[in-house]
């Protein structure tokens, strides 16, 4: 047991985890005063977003930090270890979190309030939090079924027929990724003894021998599966246009990302020499899924569905910059991970405004929006330019790091598929502000009330960020550069879960 | 299954349920029991409720919804955990207090609490499934 | 010991992929029931087999006694038992609903989110 007191400020390792947890609690206690619901909520997504932020920068400042839940000493109490990746991802996470709850203050009804929408909600970023924060690799498993569960619910918020139908596909496949990934785990436990990642680290970074490499494939696989990566990805544009579009706006921003995470954390932290072995297979699911998700956005008409192969093509560039691997590498992977949470948030977002704006979803009946929503015209322009990956979005820096990075390591071809999913993704983005902002009204405007705060804020906000992201990217970059370089070296992650040298 | 003989023993059979599974969760400390077993076997008594006088029975009998008795033991359990910041110990860790009462010392602990908790989670979510499948058995 | 238990769990995978591959839902559902108890399974094998003693540590000692069965992988299952059987219970759900709402339990025939002859965006205007 541990008896060394605990400061305050380590407090801020569990936040972002229990106090969603307590809101979604209180929120599951008063289910029937609904007018409550939202305010605590707004309440809670604010604190957590907050606690985020004092743990990047206590992270930032005093390197990672860890605590041990019940004072169990690792490798055998299960540990939460905050280093500069988990808390930057948390911030971004919490940053969308906040944007959707306020998005969601107008656009979800008391019919989906009283089913549980904001208690779902809130038990989902319990799960996203505690997944990126966690420093054991079961416990990883068990907040992964935490947020899958919760995205069950919101999956089905309505139940109707394409949301069951979605909902089946989503179901069966993310349940068959976590399975495999708790098998892998458990093939861990049996060859190393510990599930520990700090344990871990010590133990698989200088091996080489042949169980760590199967194992790594596994972990790739269930990894990829979640984060959508070709051939594994046919069940997110099967099923994120069908909930409510806030719901997947936070789907698309998160739920990939953490697959993302895992990866990163499992394979280029505990494992590097797993991912090498792999490299050139995660190279080649990267290209597919890049050019995949682009001419796949291309052949939409419904937004929803477009927005869905252009997730799964950022997820493309994500891999990209794993497969080149090295700090510059994977510090390309961090930032695009971060700025397409922003970006994909707003994305979803704007297409749900633009449904109440034109009163409908699919490219074939929009139209006349850049006369009668000029500011979301904006957005949406902001939002093209930063997806596609040009200047002043935020995906160029992103785009720039992991191009540079692939160049540097003789990934030429790489290089070459990011820049052309780019181009992609640009032209459907570029038509859909064509058809729907540009073209004249195809039929007399569906609403002509003023948009509602609430819808707009959120999306200004989040712009707002990306803005920031592309015009003074220097921030962004170093952190990125940090948690890439935390990983690489992964001394002051051991450091921080034995501080005594222990082992 | 409304029998007479079955709504006759059914509320002697719920309540000593009831009082088992209480004693079950208190006796989880140190021995075989706990929360989750405990829920289990309360889970048990309100379905047998619910089949011997319906749903809507149960339902009144239980006061509270399911969900909400289920957001309150998640609150609980979380609560349990957060105590330990104000003895600068680390989440969840487990905390005792020991009151005597008329002579007798009581053993209270944050874990106990936790375990209350594990206990009321598992019996508001589990009765809500147990009571909306029954409900659609009935035309 | 551990070798007749891995076999066991490469025929609970076998059979377990095999109904999956299926395209009848429920048949999908009882591939994933079986292959949550291979993967349990094979965490209680990964932690090593031993019959002799429980993990329970006698009372006025604080260790386990020597040869007792190895105590984390038990709380790993337990732990993956209770998701495994709550996700059981919501996929049996959802295949009901969908079985009610689709009229199919044909995956082949689901098609109600992604309709085949969905007209490509306009070229133009």
């Amino acid at each position: 047991m541990t008896t060394t007191p605990v400061a305050a400020a380590d407090w801020l390792v569990v936040a972002p985890v229990a106090l969603p947890i307590l809101c979604g609690a209180v929120l599951l206690m008063v289910r029937h005063r609904i007018w409550l619901h939202a305010w605590i909520a707004m309440a809670g997504t604010s604190l957590m977003l907050a606690s985020s932020l004092g743990l990047l920068l206590r992270s930032l400042s005093a390197g990672p930090r860890t605590m041990v839940m019940g004072g169990w000493l690792p490798p055998f109490g299960i540990a939460f270890t905050a280093d500069v990746l988990g808390a930057a991802f948390s911030v971004a996470a919490g940053a969308v979190a906040v944007a959707c709850c306020a998005f969601s203050l107008s656009d979800i009804g008391s019919t989906g309030r009283r089913y549980g929408f904001y208690a779902f909600f809130m038990l989902l970023m319990a799960g996203v939090n505690g997944s990126l924060l966690t420093g054991d690799l079961f416990n990883l498993y068990v907040w992964f079924e935490v947020f899958v569960i919760s995205s069950f619910g919101l999956l089905v918020l309505g139940s109707e027929r394409e949301q069951i139908d979605g909902a089946v596909k989503y179901a069966i496949l993310n349940l068959t990724a976590t399975t495999l990934f708790l098998a892998a785990a458990a093939l861990l436990y049996g060859a190393v003894g510990t599930l520990n990642m700090a344990d871990l680290t010590l133990a698989l970074r200088a091996q080489t021998a042949a169980p760590i490499h199967a194992l790594a494939g596994l972990f790739l696989f269930a990894f990829a599966m979640k984060a959508a990566a070709f051939p594994l990805n046919f069940w997110l544009p099967a099923s994120y246009h069908t909930p409510r579009i806030v719901v997947a706006a936070l789907f698309g921003a998160l739920l990939t990302k953490i697959g993302i995470y895992a990866l990163l954390r499992v394979l280029a932290m505990i494992m590097p020499g797993g991912l090498e072995s792999f490299g050139g297979l995660v190279a080649w699911a990267a290209a597919a899924t890049m050019i995949l998700g682009g001419l796949g956005a291309l052949a939409q008409s419904d937004l929803r569905r477009l927005c869905g192969f252009l997730v799964i093509s950022g997820i493309g560039v994500m891999l990209a910059g794993l497969a080149v691997g090295g700090t510059d590498g994977l510090s390309g992977t961090i930032l695009y991970a971060i700025q397409s949470m922003l970006a994909m948030a707003a994305l979803y977002l704007a297409c749900d405004a633009i449904r109440d704006r034109g009163g409908d979803i699919s490219l074939n009946r929009l139209g006349g929006l850049y006369a009668s929503a000029p500011l979301l015209a904006a957005v949406m322009l902001l939002l093209l330019l930063a997806i596609g990956g040009l200047p002043p979005g935020s995906g160029l820096w992103a785009k720039v790091v992991v191009v540079k990075a692939a160049l540097d390591h003789g990934f030429g071809w790489l290089a070459f598929c990011v820049l052309a999913s780019g181009a992609l993704s640009m032209i459907a983005l570029a038509r859909v502000f064509l058809l729907a902002f540009w073209r004249p009204a195809q039929a007399p405007a569906a609403s002509v009330t003023p948009p509602s705060p609430t819808m707009l804020l959120p999306l200004l906000g989040l712009s707002a960020a990306i803005l920031w992201i592309g015009l003074l990217p220097e921030t962004v970059l170093s952190i990125s550069r940090l948690a890439a370089g935390g990983l690489v070296d992964p001394a002051a992650y051991v450091g921080s879960v034995f501080p005594g040298g222990l082992r | 299954m409304r029998t007479l003989i079955f709504r006759t023993a059914a509320p002697y059979l719920t309540s000593l349920m009831l009082l088992f599974s209480v004693f079950v969760l208190l006796r989880g400390h140190n021995e075989p029991g706990g929360g989750f077993i405990g829920g289990l076997i309360a889970v048990a008594a309100f379905a047998i409720q619910g089949i011997a006088f319906g749903v809507p029975e149960a339902r009144r009998a239980m006061r509270f919804h399911p969900m909400a008795i289920s957001g309150f033991g998640l609150f609980l359990s979380a609560i349990a955990g957060m105590v330990s910041i104000v003895f600068r110990v680390p989440f969840l860790s487990g905390l005792w207090w020991s009151p005597s009462l008329f002579g007798v010392t009581v053993d209270l602990s944050t874990v106990m609490l936790f375990d209350i908790g594990v206990y009321l989670v598992v019996v508001g979510s589990l009765t809500s499934v147990a009571l909306s499948l029954e409900e659609r058995e009935e035309p | 010991m551990e070798t007749a238990f891995a076999g066991l769990v490469a025929i609970f995978f076998a059979a377990a992929f095999y109904l999956m591959l299926s395209r009848h839902l429920i048949r999908i559902v009882l591939g994933v029931a079986i292959l949550g108890n291979a993967v349990n399974l094979l965490i209680f094998t990964a932690g090593r087999v031993v019959r002799e003693t429980a993990a329970i540590v006698p009372e006025g000692a604080d260790m386990p006694p020597a040869g007792a069965a190895n105590a984390l992988p038990q709380a790993l299952i337990l732990t993956a038992i209770v998701i495994s059987f709550s996700f059981l219970a919501f996929l049996l759900v959802l295949a009901y609903r969908a079985y009610q709402e689709l009229g199919t339990d044909d995956t082949d025939g689901m098609r109600v989110a992604e309709p085949a002859e969905e007209p490509p965006p306009p070229m133009g205007y």
